[in-house]
This record gives C-alpha cells, structure tokens and sequence, in this order.
C-alpha cells in the first residue's frame, strides 16, 4: 500500500500530457479524463487516510542521497483539503469552461497544477520542492491569462515577474542551505542544523525563505500581485489559486521548513505575526471599499490569511490548532465564494455588485451556497469560519497578547460589514429590470457549490465533535518536529 | 524569394546535417560527456529555427509542422512519464530497470539513455514551437503594415 504514494503526483502529471495527445484525435473528453483522475486522488486520499507516517524513496535510493515523498499527519490535512476542493472546482468547470476556447489546453494545466501541489506537500526533498513549486506556479501563470484580454494579460504579468522573483529568491535559500549542510533531504538537514551550522548563514536562509514564502502566500508587504491575480482568471482557477495555492506554496511550506525542518525559534515567531496582523487589518480595509466582486475577495483572502498566519505564529497548541482549522475552513469557504462569484458572472455577465441585486430569487441555489459562505467567512455561528476564528481569539487571550486578539476582533466585525454588502447588493435588494429572465445555472456547477456548502455546515456543526483527530495529530507533529526525523529517514 | 540570401542559404545547406549531428551526438552520450536531452535538444530546436531564418517559414514547416511539433512535444513528456512508470512496475518509481553494463560504454547507463532522448523530443519541439507561436505575432503585424501600404 506504501507504494501508491506517488500515484499523487504520477496520476495528475501523466494525465496532463496524455490528454493533449487523445484531444488531438477525439475531440471533448478532456472534462471527463480530468473529472476521474480527480476522483481517483479523493479515493486514494481517503484509503490512505490515518495511515502511519512513512517515506517513499523514489527509484529505490534510499536517503539522505535519494528524492523521497513523506506521508504524514500535516501532508495528510493538505492532501485531503486539496483532494476535496478540487473534485468540487472541477465538476463546476465543466459547465463553465464551455464558454473559452481551447478546453484541453485549459485542462491539461490544471492537472498539472494539481500534480505540482501534491509534489509540493509530500515531498521530502528541498531541490524538489523548488521544481514542484515550479510547476504549480507556471501553470497558473498561464492559467490566470487564459482569457487572453488585455486585464488578464496584465495581471498574468505581473504574476509572472513576482513569482519567478519570489522563487529565485526560494532558490538561493536552498543553494545556501545545500552549501552549509551538504545535503537536500529535508530530515537530514534538520539533523545537520541540530548539531550546528554557522549561524549567521541559517538567519540568511530564514529571511530569504521568509520573503520567498511570503511572496508566494501574499502577506501584506508582498501582496501586490494577488488582488490582480484572483480575479483576473476564470472563476474555477480563481477559486483554485486562493483556495488551495496560496496555502500549498505559501503556509504549508512555512510550516513545513520554519516549524518541522529548522524548529520554530521567537525572531520568526514574532515576524510571522506581526506580518499576520498586517495582512488581516490592511487586507480587510482594502476589501471593504470593493465593489467588483472578485476583486473583493481577492482582497478577504489576503486578510484571511493573515489570521492564520497569526495562528500558526503564536506557535501555542491552541493557536496552532486554530490556524490549521481555519485553513481548511478558508478552503472550503473561499473556493465556494469565488464558484458562486463565477456563477453570477455566467448568468449575470458581470461582477460588479451595483449591477446586480435579488438574484437569490431567480438562483435559489447558488444564493444560498453564497449565503452561506458569507456567513462562514464572517465568522457566524454555527459555521466553520466561526468555531476557528473563536479558537484563534482564546489562543491569544491565552497567551496574553491583548491587543492582537482585539484587533482580531476587529477584523472579524469588518469582515462582517463587508459581506453584508455583498448580499445585500447580489442576493438580496431589487432585481434589476434587464436581469428578469435569468436562469438557475447547470446542474454540475450547482452541484459543485452545494457540495462546498454543505462541507462550510458539517465543518462546523460537526468537526469540533469528529474531525478533531486529523487536526490534532498535525498540530502535534508541528509543535515536536523531532518526531519528523523518526519516520522520515532510514 | 522567400528567405535570406544566396549565401546563408548555401552555408545553411553545409551546416545543418553536421548541427542535427552534433545534437544527436550531446544526446546519445550525455551520461558520459557534458550535455545531455535539454542541451541536445535545445540545439535541435536551433537547426529547425536556422532553416526557419535562411528558407523561409514554409520550408521549415514542411520539415516539421506545428501540429506535429506539438505532438512529439507530448510524446516526449509522456515518454518520459512512462520510463518513471515501467520502473514503478518493477519496484521504484523512476527505478532504472535496465540491466548495465561496462563503464564508459554507449549502452551502459540503463534508461538514462532513453531518458535524455525524450527529453530531447520534448525539448527540441516544444523551443521549435515557441519559436513558431512567436512568429504568429509576426505575421499579424506584416499584415498591418500591409495594410497600412495600401490606404
């Protein structure tokens, strides 16, 4: 059963390239192909689901010398959110997609972001982490530009130029780190560092991962691109950019190398907050004052973020928790807000809120599912935004950090005012006169809303009795990383 | 006449059996000497774009079409996908499955060899069809300029 674990990466990739061969020939399966490889990954994540951590070592190198794939409980929690979220996207990108040109090209990249997040999360191996991370970050380049309009060729670019800045920067992290420890393997740097390097040439590598890192999960001195980026491409990428890349890339990878590999010391405890705090309290502001709505929660991710950002750092098992749960809540919530934002944009024709009103009249469904993720987000209970927005605040109350906890409050309450806006201009209000006759939208993009919508209910009716487990065995491995070096090398 | 001159037409005709040579040569050997299918095949992509430059775009294209380009481009990485797979079958992922021999010989590396040349396929076609796209541009903006010549 080990031995399926590179079938994560090997099923997605594979498919990318033999879907451009079959599509030259017959015409219109891509969706399809696309649709079993993705359930296919949702299977094989569940059967592997609580099983022991272990390593796999690609072309039977054993390391420190070989590439290996860890499994274990943190890769588990993203393999699943990644899993979910993407059979979710793409039964909503089959009906949608039919309005661009050239779907197998389109479907062919998102099989092949998908294979560089999973070789991100369970790769065990720095070098391989970069050409993941690589792949994943130039395919939605190419993504964010498959409108080919101007706007999107624009936000495309400037993607493009601060993400290949941001991993050039990752780059040379890694190139000081191979050049100070002698070794790639994640496990076997993390036992060099405990016996000692130089370190004024490990706080080097900090810095630049932190920028590299942050760049790529948009904390607020480095979020320039995104509020462009989301909005720009189609509404199942935006969803899979602000859903699942931005964690991939950005947070995993913070919590995989500062918590795990190199153990979390207070210099970047304090960084991770203090820039967690920035990206909540100026991304909320930004967001407010939006009336495009795609923009608008380009800029609520940013925000977003920094709570768990603010969690992870606080680095207490409350606080830890809570970040990772809101992680996953942020997933399930922010990809069905950017579905339902596609979905009125496919009916409606625009985004812009001023323009719309009573939709939830004529779309009862993808109202609803809207509804309901705006709840989330703001933190309403039941919902899941609220039970980990609530763990959040404990935490720094706990831990004595008063004004933070206040500020979160804060940014929680404009959250709030902020998706009032939003439904009281889209679902609820007049309808506007040339809207009368629109329709519900397909079957497959609803179905793809109220799966997510009913994850936002049970996340948070019923995660705080069930899923804990999954939750607490990753916060665990995060708060003693030396368990790590136990299963991940022979 | 499409193309460039007389000359660079003549030496083109020289050159381009020994360039196609030399790459194949940096392909097949990059396990023993410097080089390998990403130098192999970028200098595969150079003699198509060479013949592109001194014939003519129509020349090159009955060479090598982009339809085709954009397939061996796919066979390549598929191939590749499946070395990683048939070594999966017996063991590893990306296990090299072929038996090896003595050093320093030609068949001596198992699927290295076969590695380096679909990445030479992929590599080689895929710079070629870039290169092709890029000219689309071109020819949009030869169209203009025509046009513009006409009012």
């Amino acid at each position: 059963m080990e031995s399926w674990l590179p079938i994560f990466v090997v099923a997605p990739l594979g498919m990318a390239f033999f879907n451009l061969i079959i599509t030259k020939f017959v015409r219109h399966v891509s969706p399809y192909l696309t649709l079993s490889v993705v359930i296919f990954l949702l299977g094989l994540s569940l059967f592997f689901l609580g099983h022991e951590p272990f390593f796999y070592a690609v072309g039977g190198w054993q390391p420190p010398l070989g590439i290996t794939l860890v499994w274990d409980s943190l890769s588990q929690l993203l393999i699943l959110i990644v899993s979910i979220i993407t059979l979710a996207v793409t039964l909503f990108a089959i009906p949608y997609m039919q309005q661009y040109t050239a779907q197998n090209k389109f479907y062919s990249l998102y099989l092949l972001m998908i294979a560089g997040m999973n070789g991100v999360i369970l790769t065990g191996d720095f070098f391989n982490l970069f050409v993941f991370m690589e792949i994943a970050s130039i395919a939605s380049y190419a993504l964010v530009a498959f409108g080919v309009e101007a706007e999107e060729l624009e936000a495309s670019f400037k993607y493009l130029i601060l993400g290949g800045v941001s991993s050039t920067i990752i780059l040379l992290g890694i190139a000081l780190l191979y050049a100070a420890t002698g070794t790639l393997n994640m496990a076997d740097i993390s036992a060099t560092i405990q016996q000692g390097v130089s370190k004024n040439v490990l706080f080097f590598t900090f810095a630049l991962f932190l920028m590299g890192f942050g760049l790529k999960s948009a904390l607020v001195p480095f979020h320039a691109w995104l509020p462009d980026a989301h909005p720009s491409a189609p509404a199942p990428i935006s969803a899979m950019l602000s859903g699942l890349i931005i964690k991939a890339l950005g947070i995993y990878s913070v919590a995989r190398i500062f918590f795990i590999i190199f153990g979390i010391v207070p210099i970047i405890k304090t960084i991770l907050m203090v820039l967690g705090a920035l990206s909540m309290v100026i991304g909320v502001f930004l967001a407010v004052g939006q009336w495009d709505f795609k923009r608008l929660l380009a800029y609520h991710s940013i925000s977003q973020m920094g709570y768990v950002m603010v969690g992870i750092g606080l680095a207490t098992p409350l606080g830890i928790l809570g970040g990772l749960f809101h992680l996953l809540n942020h997933a399930v919530f922010k990809s069905l807000l950017f579905l339902c934002s596609g979905a009125f944009e496919y009916t409606t024709g625009t985004r812009q809120l001023k323009q719309l009103g009573g939709l939830i009249r004529k779309m009862p469904w993808t109202g609803s599912s809207c509804s309901i993720a705006a709840l989330s987000i703001s933190g309403v209970p039941p919902f899941n935004g609220f039970w980990s927005k609530f763990i959040i605040i404990v935490a720094l109350f706990q831990s004595q950090n008063y004004l933070l906890a206040i500020i979160t409050v804060f940014v929680s309450f404009m959250t709030l005012i902020s998706f009032v806006k939003v439904q009281k201009y889209s679902l609820f209000g007049v309808l506007p006169k040339k809207l009368q006759d629109i329709k519900e939208v397909p079957v497959l993009m609803v179905s793809g809303m109220v799966i997510l919508a009913l994850l936002c209910i049970g996340l948070g009716v019923l995660f705080p009795v069930y899923g804990v487990s999954i939750l607490e065995s990753a916060r665990n491995l995060m708060l003693e990383p030396a368990r790590y070096l136990q299963y991940a090398m022979p | 006449m499409e193309g460039m001159t007389f000359i660079v037409k003549t030496i083109t005709k020289l050159l381009i059996g020994a360039i196609f040579l030399f790459a194949i040569y940096i392909t097949f050997y990059g396990h023993l000497t410097p080089g390998g299918g990403f130098a192999g095949g970028i200098m595969l992509a150079c003699g198509f774009i060479l013949l592109t430059l001194a014939f003519g775009k129509k020349m090159s294209l009955g060479k090598l079409s982009d339809f085709w380009a954009s397939l061996i481009d796919n066979l390549g990485a598929i191939t590749f996908w499946s070395i990683g797979m048939l070594g999966y079958l017996s063991g590893y992922f990306f296990m090299n499955f072929i038996e090896k021999s003595n050093p320093f010989g030609l068949f001596s590396s198992g699927t290295i060899l076969i590695s380096n040349i679909a990445i030479c396929l992929k590599v080689g076609s895929s710079i070629f069809a870039v290169f092709l796209a890029l000219t689309i541009f071109g020819r949009f903006i030869s169209d203009l300029i025509a046009s513009e010549d006409e009012d």
